[in-house]
């Protein structure tokens, strides 16, 4: 379209970039405060530019663990946190597959009612049942456990409505021409259904990892090991309330780290994240 | 809404079904109900005898002030959250709809903060706005601005509003986007040679037809601002200082853990699950509906 | 009120495509142009750079004698109906109508007047209260002519705007555009691939093909004499039947005074209605006679199409009135008036007979 010469394509890669340097800021910051020492950091002293202390702090940070209080090295929250992360993402994908599978494919009572029963969910998110979900949990023993950490948070009422979302759009010949080669629901499934649902599965994965990896108020009550500890937790246990104690160099080097595997999935898998968000929200 | 060719077990749907639904049941129906009976039951100070009291803590807990003041922050915090990151969401999606050529590019350096973790989030801005060693902090004292989150409450609240807006900004950005795109182009070209021109176009065109949009994404937001900020708040504020950013969500957290109050928290609990499902309803029911083009 | 007029106008896109190659055009005032030509041609992105929707690369386009190459599209006080309408579907038909009177500033009771006035020469006038999406397909083309005539631009623009609707409505539809224009006298430029739509629409017609204007003139005089092979064969339908032949091949097919076909070779053509089957093998003086063998027949209703090959190879189209034909496999003679024939050049870019 024949535009003012005024506005032309300057203005809007301008705000874009300004929007871009907003988003990016912060993070930018906390590599700069990643680099420095603490001692610079806490005299409010840290300039703008990175400093030279990269190579030790992240080493302190991984292998070494904050001096302040005996804190886990960041090896083993990260463990901790892909560990969470996974076994959400791939639990939930697993479960609302079969799950929506037999709620679109089979004829059995109460069909219906167990639909109802998982598309509730999608309204009582954790943080409205903490202390209750809580207790159960403790009371199966399920305190600072892998299973603890994943199993209440694994039933996906969202992941359940997309696969059979898509179940739905998958066109009938295909099962009746199964059928007629002789291949029974578990064939069917493996052969033909899985296949198709790849793309669904992959784009799910990658919301739900960053779901699973990012978790805060669940697991700040399920463990309390140092041990057990997911790297977003471990942050916040780093600053200490009284701030002279509190490492920000390292703290900063523990953020960096934290963002780096939900960021590169993001990144890497962008088509596939933004098809998961748009399909989840339908 | 049916499937015409369905296989015919018996028993097999059901054990498909039943992962799901049993950890349905145990972690999401039991609590949830035993938080609901919870809310009607007094404990005394021993946890020795329980009474049914029926409404007693709803109404105790409209008495306090306290929860007022709760209600107000969260209220508050939601309104400004929103605000902020769908305005900014939107201009950025209004810029990057134009057919530039790094469009790919924009897009990917803008949706990146929605892999971080709120709680991270808000380390990442303590970190820039702590009164003694943030930067940002630094800046604003030089020009003579007085910045104290730690002690003024307005202060907190604007350090957490920021943090929760910020991390939103993408997701919103995103969906504006799409919604920008989905807009036939014929319908722009035609309210241009109508006369109107960009800023009178994106008014009284663009606007109206991305209101369903707009509506769904302030609903996912003040969703996201009722719950999904816990993190924000308890890594930057820890609700403070003096309850200035407790939200209700914050509250919950904050009460169950000096315990005692068993019913209280039950009760502030159940009101939070009214409110979701509340928000959750009005999403399903009124967002559906699409614009014809 | 105004003409229109496009001076050496083009059009190149980044990445180098030419879509329109230097345009020469003068619309008076008034008039009903028609832009017609093949998908691809620049036909549309002729409109749209005449609208101002697209930028102009080099040349001028004046409206009403002032150069608009800049202006924007809300400047140039021109109206376009689209081809899928483009109404705005969150206001109802009346603040569809109004939209354009609104964003200029007229006073409300002018706005309402005119509308309603619109809406009567239009007869959509029960329909003012609804949505777009509540509307039929012809209702909702009503409603974008609608929009445009409310504005009394200088000129209209129409995009393809038939080409949506079925081939009924079509018919009536392009009545009612014809008699509008007329009687609002407002200069148009009308673009459609479909040569019919062409024919009964134009004051004067402009062919194209591949962004360059073939043949500028009025629709008849375009169908009588075409300037170009292009011209011939996509103006009338069905097609021009166009044949290679050398000049001694020419002289042995006509008897009498040569028609013109030059030494190297040159293209014949004539067109399917002006070929008749001789029954006894005779021919008018000086006209050219083929012998073919049949090879489908089309019966239509009031004529017949006689689809028949020469022993060349080849294809020719030959209409007869009424439906007896011949049968397939049959031989004919079909014979043509010398008149009726057209000559162009070899490369079918130039028209040799008068």
């Amino acid at each position: 379209m024949v535009e003012r010469k005024s506005i032309g394509n300057v203005i809007p890669h301008l705000i874009l970039w300004i929007g871009i340097a907003i988003v990016a800021f912060p993070v930018y910051l906390a590599f700069v405060g990643s680099t420095h020492e603490p001692s610079v950091i806490s005299n409010g002293q840290m300039p703008i530019t990175p400093g030279p202390y990269m190579l030790e702090n992240y080493y302190r940070t991984v292998f070494v663990g904050t001096s302040s209080t005996t804190r886990e090295p960041v090896g083993t929250m990260i463990v901790n946190s892909f560990v969470m992360a996974m076994v959400i993402a791939c639990g939930k994908i697993f479960i609302s597959i079969l799950s929506a599978y037999a709620i679109v494919y089979f004829r059995f009572p109460l069909r219906m009612t167990a639909f109802w029963v998982i598309f509730i969910t999608l309204m009582l998110p954790v943080e409205v049942r903490i202390y209750p979900t809580y207790k159960v949990a403790a009371d199966l023993s399920l305190l600072d456990t892998y299973a603890g950490l994943t199993i209440p948070l694994i039933a996906s009422a969202t992941a359940t409505l997309l696969f059979r979302q898509f179940f739905m759009t998958v066109p009938d010949e295909l099962i009746e021409a199964s059928r007629i080669d002789g291949a029974g629901p578990y064939r069917f499934f493996k052969d033909t259904l899985l296949p198709l649902s790849r793309t669904n599965m992959a784009a799910l994965f990658v919301i739900l990892f960053i779901y699973g990896w990012n978790q805060y108020l669940w697991p700040l009550l399920i463990t309390t090991r140092d041990d057990m500890q997911t790297i977003v937790i471990g942050i916040r246990k780093m600053i200490v309330t009284s701030d002279a104690l509190t490492e920000w160099q390292l703290v900063m080097c523990t953020v960096m780290l934290a963002m780096l595997p939900p960021v590169a999935v993001v990144i890497t898998m962008q088509k596939l994240f933004v098809r998961g968000l748009v399909e989840t929200e339908k | 809404m049916e499937k015409r060719a369905v296989f015919n077990n018996r028993l097999l749907p059901f054990a498909l079904i039943a992962p799901q639904i049993v950890v349905t049941i145990v972690f999401f129906y039991w609590p949830a109900s035993q938080a609901v009976w919870q809310s009607f039951l007094l404990q005394d100070a021993f946890g020795l005898s329980t009474s049914f009291i029926w409404l007693e803590n709803y109404i105790e807990l409209f008495r306090q002030p306290d929860y007022y003041n709760t209600i107000a922050n969260t209220v508050l915090f939601s309104a400004a959250v929103s605000l902020i990151s769908l305005s900014t969401a939107l201009l950025l999606a209004v810029m990057a709809d134009k057919p530039l050529r790094a469009a790919g590019v924009y897009r990917t350096l803008l949706i990146w903060p929605y892999a971080v973790a709120p709680a991270v989030a808000g380390v990442l801005w303590v970190f820039m706005l702590h009164p003694s060693l943030g930067i940002i902090a630094r800046w604003m004292r030089a020009a003579g601005i007085e910045w104290n989150p730690l002690l003024n409450g307005n202060d907190a609240m604007i350090m957490v509003v920021l943090a929760a807006a910020w991390k939103q900004i993408s997701y919103n950005f995103l969906f504006f986007l799409a919604g920008l795109q989905a807009i036939p182009k014929s319908i722009i070209e035609a309210a241009a040679i109508d006369g109107a021109r960009a800023v009178r176009r994106f008014w009284t065109i663009v606007f109206p037809l991305l209101s369903p949009t707009t509506f769904f994404l302030l609903v996912v937001n003040i969703v996201y601002a009722f719950f999904d900020t816990f993190g924000i708040i308890d890594a930057m504020t820890g609700g403070g200082p003096a309850k200035a950013t407790e939200t209700l969500v914050f509250k919950v957290y904050a009460d169950g853990r000096l315990g005692g109050d068993l019913g209280g928290s039950a009760a502030q609990s159940v009101i939070l699950m009214v409110i979701v499902i509340g928000l959750t309803a009005i999403q399903f029911r009124y967002v559906e509906r699409k614009v014809n083009y | 009120m105004a003409g229109v007029t496009l001076t050496d106008v083009r059009k190149v896109y980044a990445g180098g495509f030419e879509a329109v190659k230097g345009v020469n055009v003068t619309i008076p005032d008034g008039h009903f142009c028609v832009l017609v030509g093949p998908s691809g041609c620049g036909k549309s992105t002729l409109l749209r750079m005449i609208a101002g929707l697209e930028t102009i690369t080099s040349g001028n386009v004046r409206i009403g004698g002032d150069v608009v190459n800049e202006i924007e599209p809300s400047e140039r006080d021109i109206a376009m109906v689209f081809q899928n309408y483009a109404l705005y579907p969150h206001m109802n038909v009346y603040d569809n109508l109004a939209y354009g009177l609104r964003n200029r500033g007229t006073p409300k009771p002018e706005i309402e007047t005119r509308v309603r006035e619109a809406a009567r020469i239009l007869e959509i006038d029960a329909l003012l209260a609804r949505k777009p999406r509540q509307l039929s397909g012809g209702q909702r083309q009503r409603v974008a002519m609608g929009r445009a005539i409310v504005r009394k631009p200088k000129a209209f623009l129409f995009d393809e705007p038939l080409s949506n609707l079925d081939a009924k409505l079509r018919v009536s539809m392009r009545v009612e555009i014809r008699k509008l224009q007329r009687a609002l006298a407002t200069t148009s430029i009308y673009v459609t691939h479909d040569q019919l739509e062409a024919m009964t629409l134009a004051d004067m017609l402009v062919v194209m093909n591949a962004g360059q204007v073939e043949q500028i003139g009025p629709p008849l005089a375009v169908y009588e004499k075409p300037a170009t092979t292009f011209v011939a064969a996509f103006i009338g339908a069905p097609p021009m039947n166009l044949l290679k032949m050398t000049a001694s091949e020419a002289s042995a097919a006509i008897k009498g005074n040569g028609i013109g076909v030059p030494a190297d070779g040159g293209i014949v053509g004539v067109r399917p209605e002006d070929l008749s089957l001789s029954k006894d093998g005779s021919r008018p003086e000086g006209g050219i006679a083929f012998s073919l063998t049949v090879n489908a027949v089309e019966r239509v209703g009031p004529e017949t199409f006689v689809y028949a090959a020469p022993p060349t190879g080849g294809d020719m189209i030959v209409r007869v009135p009424g439906q007896t034909a011949p049968a397939s496999g049959e031989k004919v003679t079909a014979v043509a008036p010398r008149e009726k024939l057209h000559v162009f050049s070899a490369d079918g870019r130039k028209r040799l007979s008068a």
